[in-house]
C-alpha cells in the first residue's frame, strides 16, 4: 500500500509540476514538452488504477499523435518566445476568483461523493469490459464519430482549398 | 454470420433518415470532383434527392417506434416530429441556396454535403436519449455550422464572425461535455431514463446538469449567452443564416426538452434558470433589435427574442408547454427560412443591400416579395391569422396553466416592443419611394418555391393549426 502511495505521490507531483510549467514556460516548444510530462504521468496514474488500456491509449494518442500535431503546428507557425503581459484587469479580478471558486466547488462535490460511493469495481479484465462497452453498448456513437471526422476533413478542405 | 448481440434490423430502419443523409453527403463528395465547377445541377439534384429521401425515410422510421442501439436512441412521436421539421428545413435551405451560391461564385458540392451531414447530426440529437450520443450529434451539427458560416472566405466580415462562432461554440461544447462527465460521475450512467434511479451524488449531479444547461443555452442563443448571435448571423452567408436560425436551434431545444422531461432532477434544478433566461433573452433580443439599421442584424436579434419566447414554454414544465415548443419551432422555422431566403436574394451580389433603406419602395418594385416579407414579419410579430400568433397563444396558455403570470406578462410586453421594429420594415417597404436607381433582380424559381412553401405554411398554420398541433400534443404526451 505504501509503495503504491509513494508512486502515486511522485506521479501526481510530476503531473502538477508539468501543468504549472506548461503555463509558465515562455517558449511554446517548452510548453509542449511540459505537456508531454503531464500526459505521461497521467498514463502512469491510470496504470496505477489498473486501467492498462486507457494508459496505453493515453501514451499512443495523447503523448504520441496529439503532441506531434502540436509540435508540428508550433514549428509551422515558427512561434518564438511569447511576450509576457500583465494579467488583464478582467482576468485578475474576475477570472482568478472564478477559477478558484470552480476548483473549490469541484473539490467539495467530489469530496462529498468520495465517501458515499465505492470506486467502480474493476472486473477481471477491464480492457474486455471496455471493449464490450465500446463495440456493443456504445457502437452507435463510436461509428457516428467517423462521420464527425469526415465533416472535419471536409471542413479543412473547404477552408484551405486554393482559389480556382 | 452476424454476432449474437448484433442490433436487430429494425434499429437500422429507425435510423434510416440519418443513414440516407450521410450516404447522400458522401455521394455528393464523390461526384463533386468529376463535374466542372460551373455545372452545379448534379450536386444540387443529389442534395435535394437526399433531403427528400430522408423525409421519406422518416415515415419509415415512424412505423418502427421504440428504442434503438441498446437504448441510446429513442424513436418516438417526439423524435419523428423533429425529424420532419429538421429534414424540411434542410430541403428548403438547399432549395433556397442554389441561386445564391451561383451568384456569389461559391463551390456548391461541399456546401450541400455539409448541410446534409449537419442535418444528420441534428436528427441524431432529436432522437438521442443518451448524453454521449447527443454530444456527437451536437458536434456534427456544430462543426458543419462553423464551416458553413465561414463559407464566404473572401469576405472579412464572414471570417471574423466564423472565428467568433468557432471559439465561443467550442467553449459551449466544452461546457456541455464537462457537464456530461460530471453527471456520469454522479450517477454512473449517461442514459437519461436511468439517471433518476441510479444512486446519485446530488451535488455533482446538480453541477453537471447546470453545465449541460449552459452549453445548450449557448447553442439556442439564450441570454446571457447570446452575444455571439448577431455577429455570426450577420457575417454568415444568408442561406446559412436561415439554416442556423432554424435547424441547430430546434435540435438543441429537443435535447433540452428530452433531458428536462426524462430527468426529474433537471426539471427541478433548471426551473429558475429557465425563468431568468427566458425573461433576459426576450428583452436582450427585442431591445437591441430596436436600434439596428441592418435588416439582417435586426432579424438576428429577433431570433434571440424568439428563443426567449420558446424558453417561456419550457419554464411552464407541462405537456402543453412541450407541445407549444414543438408548434412554435415549426412556425418559427417557416418564418425565418422565408425571411432569410428572401433576404439572400434581395441582398444582391456580395450581400451589399441589407440596410433597411435598401428596402424602400420594394412594395412597388416587387409586390410579391414585399407581400411575402410582410407576411413573415407580421407572423414574427404575432398577428392573428398567422402561425406566429397561434404559437404565441399556445405558449401564453402554457405559462398561465403553470401560474407563471409574470412571465406571461413579460411575453406580452415584449410582443409590443417587437411590433415597432417589425412594422418599421413594412412601413419602409410600402410608404417610402425607392431611393436609388438599383432595383432587385426578379425572383428565381427555386427561391420562389421556398417563398411559396413558407408563406403558405405560415398562413396554413395560422388558419388550420389542427394537424400539426395534434401531432405536437401527442408527441408531448408520449414523451413523458
Amino acid at each position: 500500500m505504501s509503495a503504491e502511495l509513494a508512486v502515486f505521490l511522485v506521479l501526481a507531483a510530476l503531473a502538477v509540476a508539468g501543468a504549472v510549467s506548461l503555463i509558465v514556460q515562455r517558449h511554446p516548444i517548452h510548453s509542449a514538452l511540459s505537456l508531454i510530462v503531464v500526459m505521461v504521468s497521467l498514463a502512469g496514474l491510470y496504470l496505477l488504477l489498473g486501467a492498462e488500456f486507457i494508459s496505453a491509449v493515453q501514451i499512443i494518442v495523447y503523448a504520441g499523435a496529439i503532441m506531434v500535431l502540436f509540435v508540428f503546428v508550433i514549428m509551422l507557425l515558427n512561434a518564438g518566445i511569447e511576450e509576457r503581459t500583465n494579467l488583464s484587469r478582467m482576468a485578475r479580478y474576475v477570472g482568478l476568483p472564478l477559477g478558484v471558486l470552480l476548483m473549490a466547488l469541484l473539490a467539495y462535490a467530489i469530496g462529498r461523493g468520495a465517501s458515499s460511493q465505492a470506486p467502480a469495481a474493476a472486473g477481471p479484465a477491464p480492457t474486455k469490459t471496455l471493449a464490450m462497452m465500446l463495440f456493443q453498448d456504445f457502437v452507435f456513437p463510436f461509428e457516428l464519430t467517423s462521420i464527425l471526422i469526415l465533416i472535419a476533413i471536409l471542413g479543412a478542405l473547404v477552408l484551405a482549398k486554393r482559389e480556382s | 454470420m452476424l454476432p449474437p448481440n448484433f442490433p436487430p434490423l429494425e434499429d437500422i430502419l429507425r435510423l434510416a433518415p440519418e443513414v440516407v443523409l450521410c450516404v447522400f453527403g458522401i455521394l455528393i463528395m464523390l461526384v463533386d470532383p468529376f463535374v466542372p465547377r460551373a455545372y452545379r445541377a448534379p450536386t444540387r439534384t443529389l442534395a435535394l434527392l437526399g433531403a427528400g429521401l430522408a423525409l421519406g425515410a422518416t415515415s419509415l422510421a415512424a412505423l418502427h417506434p421504440g428504442l434503438a442501439f441498446y437504448g441510446l436512441l429513442r424513436i418516438d412521436s417526439f423524435s419523428v416530429f423533429l425529424h420532419w421539421l429538421i429534414g424540411g428545413i434542410a430541403a428548403l435551405v438547399i432549395l433556397g441556396s442554389s441561386d445564391y451560391l451561383a451568384r456569389e461564385g461559391l463551390p456548391s458540392g461541399e456546401f450541400y454535403a455539409l448541410v446534409l451531414f449537419g442535418t444528420a447530426g441534428m436528427e441524431v440529437m432529436a432522437s438521442a436519449q443518451e448524453l454521449v450520443t447527443a454530444f456527437i450529434g451536437l458536434e456534427m451539427s456544430s462543426i458543419a455550422s462553423y464551416i458553413l458560416a465561414s463559407y464566404r472566405r473572401n469576405a472579412p466580415r464572414a471570417n471574423e464572425s466564423a472565428m467568433k462562432y468557432f471559439l465561443l461554440g467550442s467553449f459551449a461544447t466544452a461546457f456541455f461535455l464537462y457537464g456530461v462527465a460530471l453527471v456520469y460521475g454522479a450517477t454512473g450512467t449517461t442514459l437519461l431514463p436511468q439517471m433518476d434511479r441510479a444512486p446519485a451524488n446530488p451535488t455533482l449531479l446538480k453541477l453537471g446538469l447546470g453545465m449541460i444547461f449552459i452549453g445548450l443555452a449557448f447553442k439556442v442563443a439564450a441570454a446571457p449567452f447570446q452575444l455571439w448571435t448577431p455577429d455570426v448571423y450577420e457575417g454568415a452567408p444568408t442561406p446559412v443564416t436561415a439554416l442556423l436560425s432554424a435547424g441547430p436551434k430546434a435540435a438543441a431545444f429537443a435535447v433540452l426538452l428530452r433531458i428536462m422531461v426524462t430527468v426529474v432532477a433537471a426539471s427541478q434544478l433548471w426551473f429558475w434558470a429557465l425563468w431568468i433566461a427566458a425573461a433576459l433573452t426576450m428583452f436582450a433580443g427585442n431591445l437591441a433589435a430596436l436600434v439596428q439599421s441592418s435588416v439582417k442584424r435586426m432579424l438576428a436579434y429577433s431570433s434571440i427574442a424568439h428563443a426567449g419566447y420558446i424558453l417561456v414554454a419550457f419554464a411552464a414544465r407541462n405537456e402543453i408547454g412541450t407541445a407549444a415548443v414543438l408548434f412554435y419551432l415549426v412556425a418559427y422555422a417557416l418564418m425565418k427560412l422565408g425571411a432569410f431566403t428572401l433576404m439572400a436574394h434581395l441582398g444582391g451580389e456580395g450581400e451589399r443591400r441589407l440596410e433597411i433603406n435598401d428596402y424602400a419602395g420594394l412594395g412597388e418594385q416587387q409586390p410579391v416579395a414585399a407581400a411575402c416579407l410582410s407576411l413573415y414579419l407580421l407572423s414574427l410579430l404575432g398577428l392573428p391569422v398567422t402561425a406566429g400568433f397561434l404559437g404565441k397563444l399556445y405558449i401564453f396558455n402554457a405559462a398561465l396553466k403553470s401560474h407563471l403570470v409574470w412571465l406571461a406578462v413579460l411575453l406580452a410586453v415584449n410582443s409590443v416592443i417587437a411590433a415597432y421594429y417589425y412594422l418599421r420594415i413594412i412601413v419602409v417597404m410600402y410608404m417610402r419611394p425607392a431611393q436609388q436607381e438599383w432595383a432587385p433582380l426578379p425572383i428565381p424559381a427555386a427561391v420562389g418555391l421556398v417563398l411559396l412553401v413558407t408563406a403558405a405554411g405560415t398562413l396554413y398554420l395560422g388558419l388550420f393549426p389542427g394537424i400539426v398541433m395534434n401531432f405536437a400534443a401527442q408527441s408531448a404526451l408520449l414523451l413523458r
